[in-house]
């Protein structure tokens, strides 16, 4: 199991994102909505509702690959983001699901919301190349 | 509201608050469908612990923000927009310890879409960091003077 420090990134922790919880074993990550998140006024920034999504994304392929006991360097190769309601300035919640896990590369979806779960603010499609460590 | 529009001022304005203004993104230049910005390296922006490289987050921040501003310059006027839908192609890794300069062209707008795309680049355009491809609907009834 991933702890809590190895799946928030510098950035991320920089960006105010952190672990609110898991569910089967995936963390939950979410990020508070204070003025360094804001892009239009009272509503976030695509690129802020994006790095949340692309953390929670890792988040849980690294518990996944720790599950498997791989020690593999990520890389990523894309994200596509969908923006489909604006997020307002307010805790945002973000969870991912590994659609696959390959040798060589993983397919990730990410949603994340706020006060009605089943009304994401945004989704996304991630790729990432998996490089297996010399050590 | 299609008078006296000055992207530059419209930059300034944008870059210096919430998310952008955290990010230091500065103004670099604009034409008249594309814009570009450059994002400082940051030791706090770092995606891995252990390499000095900026992580992809502030880039897509980087690259939303110049293609909104793309698009506004080729709008001639600064209306309320929102992205789509966004992606972003990775080539290789931003150099370390290394700024990343984003340009964003607007190559098409009908009345309510804008499409956008670009490249994030460490100093040669040729050699880009990310690729992206980006779709902006523009909100009706939403326009604003707030960048004049």
């Amino acid at each position: 199991m991933a702890n809590d420090l190895a799946v928030i990134t510098p950035y991320a922790a920089s960006l105010g994102i952190a672990v609110h919880g898991d569910e089967d074993g995936i963390p939950i990550l979410h990020v508070g909505g204070e003025e360094i998140t804001e892009g239009r006024p009272g509503f976030y920034h695509g690129g802020a509702i994006s790095g949340l999504l692309e953390t929670a994304g890792y988040a849980a392929l690294r518990v996944a690959l720790d599950a498997e006991g791989r020690k593999v360097q990520i890389k990523p190769i894309n994200m596509t983001v969908q923006f489909l309601a604006p997020a307002k300035a307010a805790p945002l919640y973000a969870k991912a699901r590994i659609t696959k896990l390959g040798r060589r590369n993983a397919n990730i979806a990410v949603e994340c919301w706020q006060d009605d779960r089943e009304r994401p603010r945004a989704t996304a499609i991630m790729n990432v190349l998996l490089a297996e460590s010399a050590g | 509201m299609a008078t006296g529009f000055d992207p530059e001022k419209a930059a300034a304005f944008v870059l210096r608050h919430g998310h952008s203004g955290w990010l230091d993104m500065q103004f670099r230049g604009i034409g008249d469908d594309w814009a570009e910005l450059e994002l400082p390296w940051r030791e706090d922006l770092v995606g891995e612990p252990d390499r000095h490289v900026l992580a992809s987050g502030p880039i897509i921040s980087l690259m939303d923000m110049a293609s909104g501003l793309a698009i506004w310059t080729r709008m001639k006027r600064f209306q309320a927009i929102a992205t789509l839908d966004l992606r972003v192609d990775y080539q290789r890794p931003a150099r370390e310890r290394h700024h990343v300069i984003g340009r964003a062209e607007c190559y098409r707008l009908t009345r309510s879409a804008a499409f956008v795309r670009g490249v994030a680049h460490d100093g040669d355009p040729e050699d880009p960091v990310a690729h992206i491809a980006a779709v902006f609907m523009s909100l009706p009834g939403r326009a604003s003077r707030d960048g004049q």
